[in-house]
C-alpha cells in the first residue's frame, strides 16, 4: 500500500510531460493517479452521455468519439484531460521563457499529426495552438457541469480545525529547507542600505515574490528605522481603512487634535503639512498593500498621493497575483515604484490568521463569551426571553427560508411563558438586546418585524448547553 | 511582535526626541558592501551634482518645448477675451459673445506627463493673462453641485493668493448654495474692486483689462461625466455676458471625443480651437539628444540599458517622466556599483581626482577588462611600468580619459552626420530615429552590419539635390561644434558642397557628349533592334565613363564611410569605457519593469531556482515530493479544471507528502495525518491569499480556480 502511494506520488507528477510515444502506458498511469479520486464519477457521467445524447454538442462529441477508437471510455477521458494540462503547461513555459521557441516548434511538430509537414510556418502553428487554448478555456468555463467528485469534507473524519489547533499542529512541523531560506533572507537583508538610499532619493519600494515579507520588513524596521518616525500598517488586518491610516498620521505623527470633514480634506491637510515643513520625515511600511481593504481605487489614490511627497517614504509589499493591476499609469507615477523581488518562502502565518479561511472553523469563542457576559447582567425574565428566541432559531436552523421570528409570535410565546405582560415591556427588553447587538430586526415583505440573533447556530447551541449546566 | 494585534492595524513609532541622534546622512547608505571603496562619499556627491545638472537640463528642455504651445494658447485667450472687452453692439459680435471660447488641448496618451504641463501652463497664464485660473479634475466633480463648489472655492482662493491680503476684506460667502448667479456677482464686485489696482501692479499689457477672464482648465476631459459637462456649459453660457469664462479642455485621445461627449446643442455653445502639443516621441528624441548624445554630460548608457529604457517608453507608457526616472536610476546604479565612477565627471575635475586615487582604486583600474586589453597591446617595458607603478598608471589614466573625452565629442558629431545621411533613405535601413542608429553603433562595428552596406548602396543612388541638402546639414552640424577636432572634416564637407555647385556648369558639356552617342540607331527590325540595344548596354556597362557627378558622389560616400570607420568605433573598444558607461541593463529591468507573476510562478513551479538545494533539482516541469507544501498544492491544483474538490485535493496532497515522509520513518500515526491536514490547510489558505483560488458556493466543499493556463 505504502509502496503504491510512493509510486503514485512520483508518477503522477511526471505524467503531463511524458512523451506521447506509448499512449497505452500513459493512459494507465493517468487512470491510476486520477482514478482513485474521480474515476467512478467520471465513468458515470460518460456512460450517461453516450447513451442519452443523440446529437451531442461539438465539444462533447470530440470527447466521446475518441474513446470509441480505444478500449474503454473512462480511461480515455482522463487521458484527454491530462493532455489539456500538457497544453497548458507547455504554454506557460512559452510565456515565461521566450528562449524555448525553437524547441517548442520541434515539440509541436512531433505532436501534430503526420499530415502536417514540418515546414508549416511557425506563426500558423502558433495561431492554431492559441485557438486551441481559447477553445479549451471556453470548454472548461461554458459547461455548467463540472466533473468533480461529490465527496464532502463532512464524510472525512477530520473536518475543520479551528485556528488554535491549527497553529499547534503546525508548530510541530519542522520547516523544510530552513538553511536555504535563511540564505535567501540574508541576500535580501543585504539590500537594506540600498533601500534606505533609494527611499531617500525619492523612490518608493515595493516588494514582491512568494512568501511572507513581514519578517523581512520587520527586520528592516528594527535595523534601519530606529531613529526616524515611521508607521507600520498591517494591510492584512481586516479592519484597516485609509481613514485609520490617515488618522494615525494626523493624530500620532503630527499631533493634530481636530477632526476633518472628509478623508480628502484630511489628505490635503497632511499633504500641506508635509510640504510646509521639509524637516518632517515619515516612513510608511505597509504589509500587503494589495489587501482586500486597501485595494480599492480611492484608497490607492490617496496612498499614492501621500507617497509622492518627497518627505514621505513608502516601503510596501504585495502578494496577490494580480496586484499590479491595481495601478494605472497615473497611480504608478505617483508611487514612483522600484520593484524588488524578495522571494522568502516563509509561511504567511500572520497574514492568513485573520482570514476566514476555507477549512478553518470559526471557533466562535469570542461571541460566546460576550453573550455570556451580557446575559449574566440581565434579569431572569430577560434571560428567559432571549432563551426563547434562541430555541426558536435553533429549531428552524435547517430551513433556508427562515428570516426570523415575527414580533407578534414572539410576544405570544413570551406571554404564554409568563415572561412579559404587555408588548411594551417586551419592546423595552428588545431595545436592550439591540443596544448590545444581540438581536437584529428586519422588516419582512409583509411589513412585519422579524427578530434574528446574528450568531451562528453552533455558538448558540454551545451557549444553551452552558446555560443549562449552570442552571 | 509589537506590530501584530487583533484590534489595530496601524502602529506609529516615534523615536525619543531627547535620545534622537542627528539623522544619518544619506551618503552613509551609499556604501556598497561588496566594494570596500572609500570614495563612496565623493561618488555620492558626484552623483548628486550630475543628477541636478541633468534634471535642470530636462526641465529647461521641457519648458522650451512647451513654449510654442503656450504662446499660441495665450494668443488665443487674449484674442477671444478682447472680443468680450469691446462689447460692441454689433449683432454678429453678440452672437459670438454667447459662445464660450474653448481651447482643446490635445496632449497625447502619456497621462502621467500631463500634470507637469498643466502646472506650468497655470503658472504661465497666471503671469500673463489672468489671476483667475481654476483647474478641475473629474474625480472631484461627480455632479454639477460639486463642480460649482470646487470652482467657487478655488476661484476665491486664487483671488486671495493673487492679491495678497487686500482682498481678504471681501467676505467669502460660507456655506451658501453655490450657483452661477452668486459666482458672477462675486466676480463683478471683486473685479471692480481690484481691477484698477492690478494695472498698477502688473505691467503686462494683458492685465490692463478691468475684467480679466476666468480660465477653467478641465484636466483629462474624457473622464468627466457628460451630464456634468453639458449642464455646466449650458448654465455658464447664460452668464457669459457678466462672467467672462474661458475653458481649456485637456484631451488625451482625439478631438472627436468632444463631439462624442457633448451633443450638438451643447457643443454649439462653444467656440472651440484645437491646440496640439508636441508628441511624446519627439519629446523623447529631444531629451535623448540633449542628455545622452552629447559630450556635455560624462555619463553614458550602454546599448542594452538604453534599449530597456526606450522599450519601456515605447511599449508600456509613453511617459517622459518615467523615462527620466529610469535615467535617474541608471545614474544611481552606476555610481553605486562602479567604484571608478568617481572619475565620471568633467574632464578637468577627473584629472584632479586621478592624482588622489588610492592604491585600491589603482588596482581597480588595472582590473578593468578594457584597461587590461589596452595594456596587452603596449610594449613590454611599458606594460610592467603600468602594472607596477601607480604614478605611471595615473598619468596614463589621465591621457586615456582625455582620449575618451575626445572620442565622445567626435563620436556624436559623426553620428549626427551619419544620421543625416541615413534618415532620408527609403525604408530606413539604419532606423528613422537617431536613437536607433545610436543603438546599432553602440553594439559593435556598424560598418560590418548588413544594414550599413545596404544604406551605402542606397546612398550611391542619391540625386544631387538630396545629397547637397544632406551635406549642408552635415556642415551645419560640424560647424556648430566648438571644438577643433574635426576641423579638416568640416573643410572637406565644404569643399564637396562647392564642387557640387560647380557641377552645374560642367554638366552641360556632359550632356553634349551623351547626345552624340544616341545617333547610332538605324531603322531595323525588332530582333536586330533588341540585339543592338543589348550590345549597347553591355558596352556601356563595361566601358562607361562615370560622369563627374557620379564620381563626386562616390567620393562623398567613401568619405562618409571613412569617417564612420575611424570615429564610430564601439565604446567597448575604448580603454576605461567602464568608467562612464552604465551597462547593468538587467537591474533596470528588474526594478522598473518587474514581472511579479512570473516570479510567483517560478517560485511555485520550480523551487530549485530559489532554494538551491540539490534535492529539489528535477527535470523540467516535474516537482519533487519534498518541495515546500505550497508548491505541491499549487502543482496539484494546476491539474484541475474550473472547480476543485477540497477532499480530493487534500487526499492527493496527503499521498504525495506521506510518500516523501515515508523515506524517513515507516509508521504513519494519526497525529501525522492531522499534521499533514493542517499543512494542507495552510497551503490552501496561502494560495487563496495569493489569488489562485477562491471559495465558491457552486458546489459544497469546492474552490474555484482563478487562473487559466498558468501565469
Amino acid at each position: 500500500m505504502a509502496k503504491l502511494a510512493l509510486e503514485l506520488a512520483k508518477t503522477s507528477r511526471k505524467v503531463p510531460f511524458d512523451s506521447k510515444a506509448d499512449p497505452e502506458i500513459k493512459k494507465n498511469v493517468t487512470q491510476k493517479s486520477k482514478g482513485h479520486s474521480t474515476s467512478e464519477k467520471v465513468q458515470l457521467e460518460n456512460n450517461n452521455k453516450t447513451e442519452f445524447l443523440s446529437a451531442p454538442p461539438r465539444s462533447l462529441r470530440k470527447r466521446i468519439i475518441v474513446p470509441t477508437s480505444h478500449c474503454d471510455s473512462e480511461s480515455e477521458y482522463s487521458a484527454s484531460n491530462s493532455e489539456d494540462d500538457k497544453e497548458v503547461a507547455r504554454d506557460d513555459e512559452d510565456d515565461t521563457e521566450a528562449v524555448g521557441l525553437s524547441q517548442k516548434s520541434r515539440v509541436q511538430s512531433r505532436v501534430l499529426p503526420a499530415s502536417v509537414s514540418k515546414r508549416t510556418p511557425l506563426k500558423k502553428m502558433k495561431r492554431d495552438k492559441a485557438s486551441d487554448l481559447v477553445e479549451e478555456y471556453f470548454e472548461a468555463h461554458s459547461s455548467s457541469k463540472v466533473l468533480t467528485s461529490d465527496r464532502t469534507l463532512q464524510k472525512l473524519k477530520r473536518a475543520k480545525l479551528d485556528q488554535k489547533t491549527l497553529r499547534n499542529l503546525l508548530s510541530k512541523v519542522s520547516p523544510s529547507f530552513s538553511a536555504e531560506i535563511e540564505q535567501l533572507n540574508q541576500q535580501h537583508e543585504k539590500l537594506f542600505h540600498k533601500w534606505m538610499l533609494q527611499l531617500h532619493l525619492g523612490f518608493n519600494i515595493v516588494l514582491y515574490g512568494l512568501g511572507s515579507k513581514r519578517d523581512l520588513l520587520e527586520k528592516f524596521r528594527a535595523t534601519m528605522l530606529e531613529d526616524s518616525i515611521h508607521v507600520v500598517i498591517n494591510g492584512f488586518f481586516p479592519g484597516i481603512t485609509v481613514k485609520s491610516i490617515l488618522n494615525s498620521i494626523t493624530e500620532d505623527v503630527l499631533n493634530h487634535m481636530g477632526t476633518f470633514q472628509s478623508v480628502l480634506d484630511q489628505r490635503d491637510w497632511i499633504i500641506n503639512k508635509f510640504k510646509e515643513d521639509s524637516s518632517l520625515e515619515l516612513f510608511l511600511l505597509i504589509h500587503n498593500l494589495d489587501s482586500q481593504m486597501l485595494r480599492g481605487d480611492n484608497s490607492q489614490q490617496i496612498l499614492g498621493q501621500l507617497s509622492s511627497l518627497c518627505n514621505v517614504h513608502l516601503l510596501a509589499s504585495i502578494d496577490h497575483l494580480h496586484a499590479p493591476l491595481m495601478w494605472d499609469h497615473a497611480k504608478q507615477s505617483l508611487y514612483n515604484w522600484l520593484w524588488y523581488e524578495t522571494t522568502t518562502y516563509s509561511p504567511y502565518t500572520e497574514e492568513t490568521s485573520y482570514e476566514n479561511s476555507l477549512l478553518v472553523k470559526q471557533s466562535g469563542s469570542l461571541p460566546l463569551s460576550s453573550l455570556i457576559h451580557v446575559l449574566r447582567s440581565l434579569t431572569p425574565n430577560a434571560r428567559g426571553i432571549f432563551r426563547l428566541l434562541i430555541k426558536f432559531q435553533l429549531d428552524n436552523q435547517d430551513s433556508p427560508s427562515y428570516i426570523g421570528l415575527s414580533f407578534q409570535d414572539f410576544y405570544q410565546q413570551c406571554r404564554e411563558a409568563f415572561l412579559v405582560n404587555s408588548d411594551l415591556t417586551l419592546r423595552a427588553q428588545l431595545t436592550e438586546f439591540r443596544d448590545h447587538k444581540l438581536i437584529k430586526t428586519k422588516k419582512g415583505t409583509d411589513g412585519v418585524e422579524y427578530l434574528l440573533i446574528p450568531v451562528d447556530s453552533g455558538t448558540l447551541a454551545d451557549f444553551l448547553e452552558k446555560e443549562e449546566e449552570e442552571a | 511582535m509589537a506590530t501584530s494585534s487583533v484590534s489595530k492595524g496601524c502602529f506609529v513609532f516615534k523615536p525619543d526626541f531627547k535620545k534622537r541622534k542627528i539623522s544619518v546622512p544619506i551618503e552613509d547608505y551609499f556604501k556598497n558592501e561588496k566594494l570596500e571603496s572609500e570614495d563612496s562619499k565623493l561618488r555620492f556627491e558626484t552623483y548628486h551634482l550630475l543628477w541636478q545638472r541633468m534634471k535642470s537640463e530636462t526641465e529647461q528642455l521641457q519648458e522650451e518645448l512647451n513654449k510654442n504651445l503656450f504662446d499660441s494658447l495665450i494668443d488665443f485667450l487674449q484674442k477671444s477675451h478682447s472680443d468680450f472687452q469691446k462689447n460692441s453692439g454689433n449683432w454678429g459680435c453678440q452672437m459670438k459673445l454667447r459662445e464660450i471660447p474653448t481651447a482643446a488641448l490635445i496632449l497625447g496618451v502619456n497621462v502621467t506627463d500631463h500634470d507637469l504641463i498643466f502646472r506650468s501652463l497655470t503658472e504661465t497664464l497666471q503671469n500673463n493673462v489672468t489671476p483667475y485660473i481654476v483647474s478641475l479634475q473629474a474625480k472631484d466633480c461627480p455632479d454639477v453641485k460639486h463642480f460649482l463648489q470646487k470652482l467657487t472655492s478655488q476661484l476665491m482662493d486664487c483671488c486671495v493668493d493673487g492679491k495678497s491680503k487686500e482682498v481678504k476684506s471681501v467676505k467669502t460667502p460660507k456655506k451658501t448654495n453655490y450657483s452661477m448667479d452668486s459666482l458672477s456677482s462675486w466676480y463683478m464686485t471683486v473685479a471692480q474692486a481690484t481691477g484698477p489696482k492690478m494695472t498698477i501692479k502688473k505691467r503686462t499689457t494683458s492685465s490692463q483689462w478691468q475684467f480679466p477672464p476666468v480660465v477653467i482648465i478641465l484636466k483629462n476631459m474624457e473622464s468627466f461625466s457628460t451630464k456634468v459637462l453639458q449642464d455646466f456649459i449650458i448654465i455658464s453660457s447664460q452668464h457669459r455676458h457678466e462672467f467672462p469664462l474661458i475653458l481649456i479642455f485637456g484631451i488625451a485621445t482625439s478631438p472627436v471625443i468632444i463631439h462624442r461627449l457633448l451633443p450638438h446643442a451643447v457643443s454649439s455653445l462653444l467656440c472651440i480651437e484645437l491646440f496640439q502639443s508636441l508628441s511624446c516621441k519627439e519629446h523623447l528624441a529631444v531629451i535623448l539628444d540633449q542628455l545622452l548624445l552629447t559630450a556635455q554630460f560624462p555619463f553614458k548608457i550602454s546599448k542594452k540599458a538604453l534599449q530597456v529604457l526606450t522599450n519601456i517608453f515605447l511599449y508600456h507608457d509613453f511617459s517622459i517622466q518615467n523615462f527620466i526616472k529610469g535615467l535617474k536610476l541608471s545614474l544611481l546604479e552606476h555610481f553605486y556599483l562602479q567604484p571608478l565612477s568617481v572619475l565620471c565627471c568633467d574632464l578637468p575635475e577627473a584629472k584632479k581626482r586621478i592624482k588622489f586615487l588610492s592604491v585600491n582604486q589603482c588596482e581597480n583600474i588595472r582590473r578593468l577588462p578594457s584597461f587590461r586589453r589596452y595594456v596587452e597591446k603596449q610594449a613590454s617595458g611599458k606594460q610592467v611600468a603600468l602594472l607596477t607603478y601607480d604614478t605611471v598608471l595615473k598619468e596614463e589614466t589621465q591621457l586615456l580619459l582625455e582620449d575618451l573625452h575626445v572620442y565622445h565629442m567626435n563620436y556624436f558629431l559623426v553620428l549626427r552626420c551619419l544620421h543625416n545621411f541615413t534618415s532620408c533613405l527609403p525604408k530606413y535601413p539604419l532606423g528613422r530615429q537617431i536613437r536607433e542608429l545610436y543603438c546599432t553603433c553602440l553594439e559593435n562595428n556598424v560598418w560590418d552590419s548588413e544594414e550599413y552596406a545596404s544604406a551605402l548602396q542606397l546612398l550611391r543612388m542619391l540625386a544631387k539635390d538630396e545629397l547637397m541638402s544632406i551635406l549642408q546639414k552635415c556642415f551645419e552640424v560640424l560647424h556648430s561644434s566648438t571644438t577643433k577636432q574635426l576641423g579638416s572634416t568640416t573643410q572637406k564637407v565644404k569643399d564637396f558642397l562647392t564642387q557640387f555647385q560647380n557641377l552645374d556648369a560642367d554638366s552641360k558639356e556632359e550632356e553634349d557628349a551623351c547626345g552624340s552617342q544616341s545617333k547610332g540607331l538605324q531603322k531595323t527590325d525588332l530582333y536586330h533592334l533588341q540585339k543592338s540595344l543589348l550590345e549597347m548596354k553591355e558596352l556601356r556597362r563595361t566601358t562607361k565613363k562615370q560622369t563627374k557627378f557620379e564620381m563626386l558622389r562616390e567620393n562623398v560616400v567613401n568619405f562618409m564611410d571613412n569617417l564612420v570607420r575611424s570615429y564610430l568605433l564601439p565604446p567597448e573598444s575604448q580603454p576605461l569605457h567602464e568608467v562612464v558607461y552604465f551597462s547593468a541593463a538587467h537591474t533596470l529591468r528588474e526594478h522598473l519593469n518587474a514581472a511579479p507573476r512570473i516570479a510567483l510562478h517560478t517560485a511555485l513551479n520550480n523551487p530549485y531556482y530559489y532554494l538551491k538545494n540539490e534535492a529539489l533539482k528535477s527535470e523540467e516541469g516535474c516537482i519533487p515530493n519534498i518541495a515546500p507544501d505550497i508548491c505541491i498544492a499549487y502543482k496539484l491544483h494546476l491539474e484541475c479544471s474550473r472547480l476543485i474538490n477540497l477532499v480530493d485535493w487534500s487526499e492527493a496532497f496527503a499521498t504525495v507528502v506521506t510518500a516523501a515522509e515515508k523515506d524517513a520513518n515507516s509508521t504513519i500515526s494519526e497525529e501525522m495525518n492531522e499534521i499533514i491536514h493542517a499543512r494542507f490547510i495552510r497551503a490552501v489558505s496561502e494560495l487563496e491569499l495569493l489569488g489562485f483560488i477562491k471559495p465558491t458556493k457552486q458546489k459544497t466543499d469546492h474552490v474555484a480556480r482563478l487562473t487559466w493556463g498558468g501565469c
